[in-house]
């Protein structure tokens, strides 16, 4: 097939070189997108920013050395060159991060519920220090200027939310069972481990945040798989990650393609739980089918619509931090 | 202190050698008791039981039938119906339209006197439900009578006062029933487990289709008639027997909104996997392999006798049960001592007399898969002790074992063997242990022995398992959630946390 489509191409260009002269470029040749603008020759040169995931504290490339590329929306020419490039994660970079997470883990749970609380504060702390930066990015994604500061908004509050959460839920799960024996018996939640997440496509930010906070204050490590649309703006977000005293390993963020790399998470066995929000339906089938190789706690969704998650009734709550914690009940016997 | 190895020719029929003692404590025929056996006379068994659908008694559509033994006796009991596919479609459907006639639409209050009324049943009934479940499962009365049945029945009483109360377990929150649930469960506790599916999905207002295990079908079956003389509305709770496929076209059945099993990991992920794609929701109680740690510091006589119950109890047919007997080193030698010392006296036998300790394995299945293990753990090196009980010539028996000697990485410490089978490691210092007791892909229960009570709650924290007994151990109570972690399954049962498993609460 393709030998044909050739020759009826070089047989056209053929035709056209003939036709007009002399050509302003060689036929076939992508047309100039931006004309250079000689008067830029006395401003500063930007500095690009090389977008990377967030592993184990870490800014990385994918070790497959694939990217793919995201374009700024029509009217944001000023800040980002108006493709930049992405790394695409990789079956590796999920094991990776996933490592990353599970080390991570028991350092996470055993802090104190208000140390947790703390550290997710500051998380606020440093995105409202920089709304400005999120809120661009957001921009650049194609939102509008004030759909994107709302969205921080709501982002920023949505973190406080869980922080102050934090050494809360724990009051509201346990139990004091009055047992029919002289027993002393109570049941009281726990982390599971490493959870993986496939956030929404939209919204880029809210969206990552509403789903990766309430895993994280119950306790656990997240690797989180960004939307596809924007996952610029969870790179942003990750830094503002780093910065915070978010521990190393704690959250991870990758970018990629969720049809690529939703299946390895479901079926890596040091991943306990899934949060899947992904449109396609077979995709989700495949996340919980592969999940049952090792019981996995699997939560698939038909992502909700963006504005749905600016809805606190319906995009936060002790149900969210509920869904990724065990029960753990003990008994001791009472007397003398 | 050397161990007796039993004799590998014969590794489940041993004798008690009569002239040599086999532990410290040998008073030769002392321990023999006089029969007392439980009288059988009062308990009605049908000779051929149909399908509980709709309130109804119905022949099978399937036209079969299949028997049902006692373990003890390999006699047959009963015939049972096996149920195919259109016949779970015919309990689906009465379920459904039960839930949407009847059970959804009834106040909660009302609900819950149908489930009170189970409850007192249970209780009236209770001699005659304890004798079959012995008959049929081979576990000994003494363990169906004082637990399985009063628990079975507290499990209701418990619930039935839920049903009209969720407003305060859900605080705050909306929540809704689910529907029909599709229920599955094994052959340890046929009665019990029953209960514990059956009395939260209909307090919380889901109607039922309960599938019995294939070889204890008969206290189900005696559930359905006290059902039935309870006048619960047509259709709320449906039983059909059958096999492993009687239970497969239940959980594909596409009207049924949950799917709640108990019994192996290999079973629970594949019906985890046959649900994937579709809404129903799931909770699985799966397999375990529990640690029970056993400090220096613990009260060791008390800790003996918590081992032997965590792992000799209903044969060892426990999905919880202390299977792995993690020691520490300095205390090794004088616990296996005792334990042997403590084995001696355990009475194996007839199952309805009131002194057995030790009833039948519950299906020849089951047995050949605990003589495989054993001659696995054999086989790796592993040093077998066995009980010097006499076992019976007629049905299914295996004298209380256990294994010292044997790595993390042996079968017999690492698979669930399902019978009375213990692997003794040891272990120096605390985190040493939660190491080994948490290196496995279960975590359904484990067992802590010491007498320091910041190291109770330090282990207890540490091991990744639903329940942790502190010198205790197989201690339920539907007050209480029972349910595991990682590949022992997901969801919990009894408690306000176990209602979860039957509302969708947003």
């Amino acid at each position: 097939m393709e030998p044909k489509t050739k020759t009826r191409a070089s047989a056209a260009d053929t035709a056209e070189r003939e036709s007009s002269a002399p050509p302003p470029t060689r036929t076939g040749d992508a047309p100039i997108m931006k004309p250079y603008d000689a008067a830029k020759i006395d401003t500063r040169v930007r500095v690009n920013k090389a977008y990377k995931m967030f592993v184990n504290g870490a800014f990385v490339r994918s070790e497959s050395g694939r990217y793919f590329q995201v374009k700024n929306a029509p009217e944001q020419e000023d800040a980002d060159p108006e493709t930049v490039n992405v790394p695409r994660g990789s079956r590796k970079d999920v094991r990776d991060a996933v490592l990353a997470a599970k080390n991570a883990w028991h350092g996470w749970e055993k802090r104190t519920a208000y140390n947790r609380g703390q550290i997710l504060y500051r998380l606020a702390e440093v995105m409202e220090s920089r709304r400005p930066e999120l809120t661009q990015s957001l921009v650049r994604g194609g939102q509008t200027d004030a759909q994107a500061a709302a969205e921080v908004d709501a982002s920023i509050d949505r973190v406080v939310f869980y922080a102050g959460f934090a050494d809360k839920f724990f009051a509201l799960l346990a139990s004091s069972n009055p047992v029919a024996g002289p027993h002393f018996n109570f049941s009281v939640p726990e982390p599971m481990g490493t959870i993986g997440v496939v956030a929404p496509d939209r919204p880029a930010l809210l969206g990552l945040v509403s789903t990766i906070l309430p895993v994280v204050t119950g306790g656990n490590t997240v690797v989180a798989l960004a939307g596809e649309r924007d996952p610029r703006t969870a790179i942003v977000w990750s830094e503002c990650i780093a910065t915070s005293d978010t521990p190393a390993g704690v959250i991870n963020i990758l970018t990629g393609h969720a049809k690529e790399l939703s299946t390895h998470f479901a079926k890596h066995r040091e991943v306990i739980g899934i949060d899947a929000w992904i449109v396609d339906a077979d995709l989700r089938k495949a996340v919980e089918a592969d999940g049952a190789d090792n019981v996995k706690r699997v939560k698939t969704h038909v992502p909700m619509d963006p504005e749905a998650w600016t809805d606190d009734r319906k995009a936060q709550g002790l149900g969210w931090i509920e869904r990724f914690l065990e029960t753990k009940t003990v008994w001791h016997p009472v007397g003398l | 202190m050397t161990i007796t190895k039993s004799d590998s020719s014969d590794t489940s029929r041993l004798e008690r050698p009569s002239n040599k003692p086999t532990a410290a404590l040998d008073f030769g025929m002392a321990w023999d008791y006089a029969p007392a056996p439980e009288a059988p006379d009062h308990v009605r068994i049908d000779p051929k039981y149909g399908l509980f659908i709709g309130g109804r008694w119905v022949t099978p559509r399937s036209g079969k039938f299949f028997p049902t033994i006692s373990p003890s006796t390999e006699q047959v009991l009963a015939e049972v119906a096996e149920a195919n596919a259109q016949d779970v479609d015919d309990a689906v459907k009465a379920a459904r339209e039960a839930y949407d006639k009847y059970w959804s639409k009834m106040r909660g209050a009302d609900r819950a006197k149908y489930i009170f009324r189970i409850a007192r049943a249970i209780q009236e009934k209770a001699r005659e439900l304890a004798i079959v479940e012995s008959m049929n499962g081979g576990k000994p009365i003494k363990e169906s009578r004082d637990v399985d049945v009063p628990l079975a029945a507290a499990h209701f009483f418990y619930h039935a006062g839920w049903a009209d109360k969720l407003d305060y377990a859900f605080q705050g929150r909306r929540y809704r029933s689910l529907g029909v649930a599709g229920q599955i469960i094994p052959w340890n506790f046929p009665l019990l487990m029953a209960a514990w599916k059956l009395a939260p999905a209909l307090a919380c207002g889901n109607t039922v289709v309960l599938k019995p295990a294939e070889t204890t079908p008969l206290t189900a079956l005696l559930l359905a008639k006290i059902i039935e003389e309870a006048e619960l509305p047509p259709g709320v709770v449906n039983i059909v027997t059958g096999a492993g496929e009687t239970g497969f076209a239940l959980v594909n059945h596409p009207d049924v909104n949950k799917i709640a099993f108990t019994g192996s990991t290999g079973v629970g992920k594949k019906i985890q996997r046959a649900i994937a794609g579709t809404t129903k929701r799931l909770t699985l109680e799966l397999g375990g392999k529990a640690a029970n740690v056993v400090f220096a510091d613990a009260p060791i006589d008390q800790a003996v006798d918590g081992i032997v119950n965590g792992i000799y109890f209903n044969q060892g047919h426990v999905c919880c049960a202390g299977s792995r007997l993690l020691v520490e080193e300095s205390v090794h030698d004088v616990i296996v001592r005792k334990l042997r010392d403590r084995m001696a006296t355990l009475r194996l036998g007839d199952p309805l007399d009131k002194n057995t300790d030790v009833g039948a394995i519950n299906s020849k299945a089951q047995l050949a898969r605990i003589q495989e293990l054993v001659a696995a753990g054999e086989a790796e090196g592993c040093e077998r002790y066995s009980a010097p009980c006499k076992l019976p010539e007629k049905g299914f028996w295996f004298a209380p074992t256990f294994f010292t000697g044997a790595s993390m990485s042996s079968r017999v410490a690492r698979e669930e063997i399902f019978g009375p089978v213990l692997t003794i490691m040891t272990f120096r210092t605390p985190d040493e242990a939660v190491e080994k007791a948490n290196n496995t892909m279960y975590g359904l229960s484990a067992g802590v022995w010491t007498d320091k009570g910041a190291k109770i709650f330090y282990m207890a924290t540490k091991l990744k398992a639903g329940v942790i007994w502190g010198n205790t151990f197989n201690k339920f109570d539907p007050t209480s959630p029972f349910g595991g972690y990682k590949e022992s399954g997901f969801g919990r049962e009894g408690g306000r946390q176990g209602l979860s498993a039957y509302v969708e609460v947003e």
